[in-house]
C-alpha cells in the first residue's frame, strides 16, 4: 500500500513560510537590532557631553589647585580628586580582607547552615541602597566619634564594595582546580598553607579584578558620602576629619547657580568617568590574559 | 629533591619523590582549625555587618514607627512643623518612577538581549555587550547632571510641550513643562537599569538548551519564531532580571534626586514633580531637626531597605531557577 | 598574612595613613562648620581671607540651616549657621546652651523668569501669599495686572518654586508670609521646612536660583546675592509703608536698622515687615549657633577669635556682596556674648 498522498486540492505552501510570517520574521529581528541601537544612544549623548562641556575646564589647574569661594573663576578639585582616592583606599582596605576571607571560606568550607546564613546575607547585603548604608553609618560611626571622617566615609564604601568581593573570591577560589590542592596536600602541606599559598594566589588575579570593579563602583557612590565624610573646601588628608570627594563636589557645583561651578562640575563627571573606564578597561585586558583552565 | 616546606626540615629538607606523609600534614592541626576559624570570623563579620545595618536603621525608625504605626504609609501629609508624617508620596513615587523606568527599559533591553544572544555575530555582538557594559559602570551622580542640564533643557522645550498639546487632555500629560520630574527620572532610570536587563537576560537566554531553537528551525519555524520559542522558555528568568532592575531602579538616589523635581504632593501627570524614598532622604536627612522627624526619615529608609530585600529575594529565586541554579549567572547583577 | 592584591592601593593606603602624622606636626587650627546657604557667598569670602591672614581653616559646608541645627545638636561640627533663629522650645532640646551670633543681614528676593517682562515687576503681599498657597496660578491673574499697570504680562502658568532642604531662607520668607497673610499663617506657618501647597522644590538657595534661572515662568524666594550672582529679574515688594521697595543693600539695611532696638534686647526678633518707609519687608539676619561653653578650649578660642573678627573686620566685605552689616548695637551684644563664652568654666577671652 503506498503511503497516503497529500490531499491534492489543498497542497503544502511550497518556497517557505508565509508572507506574514516573514514580514513578522524581518520586523521582529529589525525591532531587536533596533533596541541595541537604541542603547548605544544614551551612552554616546552622554559621552558627547561629558567632552564637549567638560574638556574645556580640564586644564591643569583643575588637578591641582583648591576650590575657590563662591563667585571666584578658577579653582579646581584637587582635594576632591585626592579624597576620593583616600575613601576608595579605605573601603579596599576594608573590604578586602574580610570580603577575600569570607570569600574563602565559603569555598573551602562551606557547606553547612553558617555559610549558607552568610551567603544569604551577603546577597542582602548586595540589594541594600548605598543611602540606606549611609544611613546606618551616620548612626554608627558618625554620631559616636563626634564628626563627620573620611574614616566613616570609607567605612561605608567598604561595606558596599563587600558583597562583590565575597561572591566573586567564592567563585575564582572554587574554580581553582582540585589538582593544585592535591598536589601540594600530597607534597605534605597543611590544609592551611594549601589555602593560603597555593589557592590564593593562583585565584589572585581573579579577586583582583573583582576588586577593581567594586573600586570603580565605590569610586562613583555619592549618597553615602553625604552622610558620613561630609565634604571640605580645604586639602585634607586626615581621616579623622571631613574629607573631599569627587561625586559630592560635583553633586554640589552641579547645583549652584555659578557658571564656572557648573563647568566644574562637568569636568568632574568627566575625570570621574575616566578613572571609573580605565579600572574597568583594565580588568578586562587582565582577564583576557588570564589563561583559561 | 630539596623541600622548602618547614615540615620538612626534620628530614634536613630532603624528601623521597614518592608521597610520605609527614608530621605537618595532618589535615586537622591546630593551625588548621586556627586558620579556619580565622576565616569563619572574617566570615562572620559579613553578617555581623548586615545585622549592625538593620538593627541601626530599625533602633533609628521605632520612635517613628511608635508615633505613627500603620498611618505612615498611607498619609500624604508631610509636615516638619506639624511634627506629622506619612510616607505614601515617597512610596508612590518610588514605585511610580521605577515603574516607568522598567516600562521604557524592558523592551530596550529584551530586544538587545535577544539581538546579543540570538541574532548578533560575534564582533558585532563584543562590541553592542561592550557598550552595555560601559553604560554599566557609569556613576549615577553623572546621569544626574545630565539629566538636569541636558535631558531637562530637551524635554522642556520639545518633548513636554508636544506632549501637552497633543496628550494633555489626559491628566498623565497635563501640567506644566519644567523639565524636572517624573518623566525626567522615568527616563534617567529607565538608562541606568537597561543594561541589569540586558546582560541578565542574555545570559538566560544563552543557557536555554539549544535543542529549542533548533527543533523549532527543523520545524520550519522562523528565525523571529525560533527565538520567540527560546524566549517563552526564559519566560522566568527573564522575569527575574526584570524584577532584578526592579531592585535596582528603587534605591537609585542621586540621579533621581537630581532630576525629579522633588516635592511631596502626588500628582497623575507624568510632567509633574515628585519625590522617592532615596530622594526625601537624600535631601532632608542631615537637617531634620526633630527626633520624630529623624526617626520619619529612617523609618523610609526601613521600609526601602525591606522593599528592595523582597524584590532582589524573588529576582535570585526566579533567575535561579530558570538557570538551574548556575550561581554564577544570579551574580550577573 | 594576605599577599597585596595591588601594590598601588596598598603604597596609597599607606601614605594617605602616614599624611595625618606628617600633617600633625604643622598644627594650625581647623574647625568645621555647616549650615545655611543664606549667607555663603559672604561667608566663604570671610573664611578664605581669615584662613590668609591668620593660617586657621574653617571648612564650611553649605548644607542648609536645617542642617546646621541638626548638626550642631548631633555635636558633629564645631559651630552651625542658621537665619533660622531657635525658638526658646528648640533651645531646650540642644543638649547644652547656645548662644546665638548674628553676622550679616540680607534680603530673601522674589526672583521670577519671565522673558519678554522688560521693567521690573511690582508685587503686593496678596501676590506673594496667594503666588504659594496656589490660588494664582498665571502671570496675567487681575491681581497681578493691578499692581503693574502697564505692563504687558503673559498668560503663561506661574511655577512656584520653594527650598525642598531645611531652610533659614524659607524661615525668614514663611514668617514673613505669616505676618502678612492670615490664610497662610493659619493653613502652613512658618518654619524651615513646611508643607507647601504648591510648587516643586530646589535644593539650597543655588538649587532654587538654578531651576528659576533655567524655567521660563518660574518664581522663587532666594537670598540678594543668588539673584544677583544668576544675573536673575528681582520684583519690588510692597512694604508696610506701602512702598514698593526693591531689595537692595540701602532697604536691607534699613530693615536691619530699624529693628535695631529690639534686637539689642533679643537678636531673634524676626525683622520682616519692618515699619520703616524704605526697609525692604522680607529681610532677616544670619547667625552662627555656637555652643556657650566649648568642650574643646583651643577650637573655642579659636572660633571666638573669628567671631570678634567677623563681627567687626568682617563687616567691610557686606557691601559688595549686598549684605547689610550689622548695627552697633547687636554688635555690642555679640561682643558681650562672646565674653560669656567659657571652656571647662573658665572664660575664653577674645582679645581685642
Amino acid at each position: 500500500m503506498s503511503p497516503k498522498r497529500p490531499d491534492v486540492r489543498r497542497p503544502l505552501p511550497a518556497g517557505g513560510p508565509s508572507v506574514l510570517r516573514r514580514i513578522t520574521n524581518h520586523a521582529t529581528i529589525a525591532l531587536c537590532v533596533g533596541a541595541a541601537l537604541v542603547v548605544l544612544v544614551p551612552l554616546g549623548l552622554i559621552v558627547w557631553h561629558l567632552l564637549s562641556h567638560g574638556l574645556r575646564g580640564l586644564d591643569l589647574g583643575f588637578f591641582i589647585h583648591l576650590p575657590k569661594p563662591v563667585g571666584e573663576p578658577g579653582g579646581g578639585m584637587a582635594n576632591a580628586i585626592i579624597g576620593t582616592l583616600i575613601l576608595v583606599g579605605l573601603g579596599t582596605l576594608t573590604a578586602v580582607p574580610v570580603g577575600v576571607g569570607a570569600g574563602v571560606y565559603l569555598a573551602e568550607f562551606g557547606t553547612g547552615r553558617f555559610a549558607t546564613l552568610v551567603r544569604y546575607t551577603a546577597d542582602v547585603l548586595a540589594g541594600v541602597p548605598s543611602i540606606v548604608v549611609g544611613v546606618a553609618v551616620y548612626g554608627l560611626v558618625v554620631i559616636p566619634m563626634g564628626h563627620f571622617s573620611a574614616i566613616a566615609g570609607g567605612l561605608a564604601l567598604g561595606i558596599l564594595m563587600l558583597p562583590t568581593i565575597v561572591r566573586s573570591t567564592e567563585e575564582v577560589v572554587r574554580l581553582v582546580p582540585q589538582s593544585y590542592r592535591q598536589a601540594a596536600l600530597a607534597l605534605g602541606a597543611p590544609q592551611w598553607r594549601v589555602t593560603q599559598q597555593v589557592v590564593l594566589p593562583a585565584a589572585s588575579a581573579g579577586i583582583a579584578t573583582a576588586t577593581l570593579l567594586a573600586l570603580a563602583r565605590a569610586a562613583g557612590e555619592t549618597a553615602p558620602l553625604l552622610f558620613t565624610a561630609l565634604g571640605n573646601r580645604f586639602w585634607s588628608v586626615a581621616l579623622d576629619q571631613p574629607i573631599a570627594s569627587l561625586p559630592v563636589m560635583i553633586f554640589d557645583y552641579a547645583r549652584a547657580p555659578y557658571e564656572d561651578w557648573n563647568r566644574q562640575a562637568w569636568s568632574g563627571a568627566l575625570v570621574l568617568l575616566l578613572i571609573v573606564t580605565v579600572v574597568s578597561l583594565m580588568v578586562r585586558l587582565t582577564l583576557r590574559r588570564i589563561p583559561q583552565n | 629533591m630539596t623541600s622548602s616546606f618547614p615540615a620538612d626540615r626534620a628530614s634536613g629538607g630532603v624528601v623521597a619523590t614518592g608521597l610520605p606523609v609527614r608530621h605537618g600534614a595532618r589535615l586537622r592541626g591546630s593551625a588548621d582549625l586556627a586558620y579556619r576559624r580565622l576565616l569563619g570570623g572574617l566570615a562572620a563579620l559579613v553578617f555581623v555587618v548586615v545585622a549592625l545595618i538593620v538593627t541601626e536603621v530599625g533602633r533609628g525608625a521605632l520612635p517613628a514607627i511608635r508615633a505613627f504605626g500603620f498611618r505612615f504609609l498611607v498619609s500624604t501629609q508631610w509636615d516638619p512643623v506639624a511634627d506629622q508624617y506619612g510616607a505614601l508620596p515617597y512610596l508612590l513615587g518610588t514605585l511610580a518612577s521605577s515603574g516607568l523606568a522598567l516600562l521604557m527599559a524592558l523592551p530596550v533591553g529584551l530586544g538587545t538581549a535577544i539581538f546579543l544572544a540570538e541574532i548578533a555575530s560575534p564582533r558585532i555582538g563584543t562590541v553592542v555587550a561592550f557598550v552595555v557594559e560601559l553604560l554599566a559602570s557609569i556613576p549615577s551622580i553623572v546621569f544626574g547632571i545630565w539629566g538636569v542640564f541636558f535631558l531637562a533643557p530637551v524635554l522642556r522645550t520639545m518633548v513636554e510641550p508636544w506632549l501637552i498639546r497633543h496628550l494633555g487632555f489626559l491628566p498623565l500629560f497635563s501640567g506644566f513643562p519644567f523639565g524636572l520630574g517624573m518623566l525626567n527620572a522615568g527616563i534617567v532610570l529607565a538608562i541606568m537599569i537597561v543594561p541589569t536587563i540586558v546582560s541578565i537576560s542574555r545570559e538566560v537566554l544563552l543557557s536555554m538548551p539549544r535543542t529549542l531553537r533548533e527543533a523549532a528551525l527543523a520545524l520550519g519555524s522562523t528565525q523571529a519564531e525560533a527565538i520567540a520559542v527560546t524566549v517563552d522558555a526564559a519566560r522566568p528568568g527573564i522575569l527575574g532580571a526584570v524584577i532584578l532592575a526592579l531592585g535596582r531602579a528603587l534605591g537609585e538616589t542621586m540621579a533621581v534626586t537630581m532630576v525629579i523635581g522633588n516635592t511631596n504632593r502626588i500628582s497623575l501627570s507624568l510632567l509633574a514633580p515628585g519625590a522617592t524614598m532615596a530622594s526625601v532622604i537624600a535631601n532632608e536627612f542631615t537637617e531634620a531637626t526633630g527626633r520624630l522627624y529623624l526617626s520619619a526619615l529612617i523609618e523610609v529608609a526601613l521600609i526601602l531597605f525591606a522593599l528592595t530585600i523582597v524584590v532582589n529575594a524573588a529576582a535570585r529565586l526566579l533567575v535561579l531557577w530558570t538557570t538551574g541554579g548556575r550561581r554564577d549567572v544570579a551574580e550577573a547583577a | 598574612m594576605k599577599i597585596p592584591r595591588n601594590p598601588m592601593m596598598a603604597a596609597i593606603a599607606l601614605a594617605s595613613l602616614a599624611l595625618p602624622l606628617a600633617g600633625g606636626a604643622a598644627h594650625a587650627q581647623k574647625l568645621t562648620g555647616a549650615g545655611a546657604t543664606f549667607p555663603y557667598p559672604i561667608y566663604s569670602k570671610w573664611f578664605d581671607q581669615y584662613k590668609e591672614k591668620t593660617g586657621i581653616e574653617i571648612n564650611y559646608q553649605s548644607i542648609g540651616s536645617g542642617a546646621g541645627i541638626q548638626q550642631v545638636k548631633a555635636g558633629t561640627v564645631d559651630f552651625g549657621a542658621s537665619d533660622a533663629a531657635l525658638s526658646n522650645d528648640a533651645l531646650k532640646q540642644m543638649p547644652r546652651k547656645v548662644v546665638h551670633f548674628p553676622t550679616v543681614g540680607g534680603a530673601v528676593v522674589i526672583a521670577y523668569n519671565l522673558p519678554g517682562v522688560k521693567t521690573a515687576l511690582k508685587v503686593t503681599p496678596e501676590i506673594v501669599s496667594g503666588i504659594y498657597l496656589g490660588t494664582i496660578s498665571n502671570w496675567n491673574d487681575k491681581l497681578i495686572v493691578a499692581a503693574n499697570p502697564g505692563v504687558e504680562l503673559p498668560a503663561a502658568p506661574i511655577l512656584a518654586v520653594h527650598r525642598s532642604d531645611g531652610s533659614g531662607t524659607t524661615n525668614i520668607f514663611t514668617t514673613y508670609l505669616s505676618a502678612v497673610s492670615t490664610p497662610w499663617r493659619e493653613m502652613v506657618g512658618a518654619n524651615t521646612s513646611v508643607s507647601w501647597p504648591s510648587g516643586v522644590g530646589g535644593k539650597g538657595n543655588d538649587g532654587v536660583a538654578g531651576v528659576i534661572r533655567q524655567t521660563p515662568g518660574a518664581v522663587g524666594y532666594v537670598e540678594l546675592a543668588y539673584a544677583r550672582q544668576n544675573k536673575l529679574d528681582v520684583a519690588s515688594v510692597r512694604n508696610k509703608s506701602g512702598k514698593f521697595v526693591m531689595p537692595t543693600l540701602a532697604s536691607t539695611t534699613a530693615a536691619v536698622e530699624s529693628a535695631a532696638p529690639q534686637l539689642a534686647k533679643d537678636v531673634r526678633t524676626p525683622i520682616v515687615n519692618g515699619a520703616a518707609p524704605d526697609a525692604y519687608p522680607i529681610a532677616g539676619l544670619t547667625f552662627l549657633l555656637v555652643y556657650q561653653d566649648q568642650k574643646n578650649s583651643a577650637k573655642g578660642k579659636a572660633l571666638a577669635t573669628f567671631i570678634d573678627w567677623a563681627i567687626h573686620d568682617g563687616q567691610q566685605y557686606a557691601d559688595s556682596l549686598d549684605y547689610a552689616k550689622l548695627p552697633s548695637g547687636v554688635v555690642k551684644v555679640n561682643e558681650a556674648a562672646l565674653k560669656n563664652l567659657t571652656s571647662d568654666g573658665k572664660p575664653l577671652a577674645a582679645s581685642r
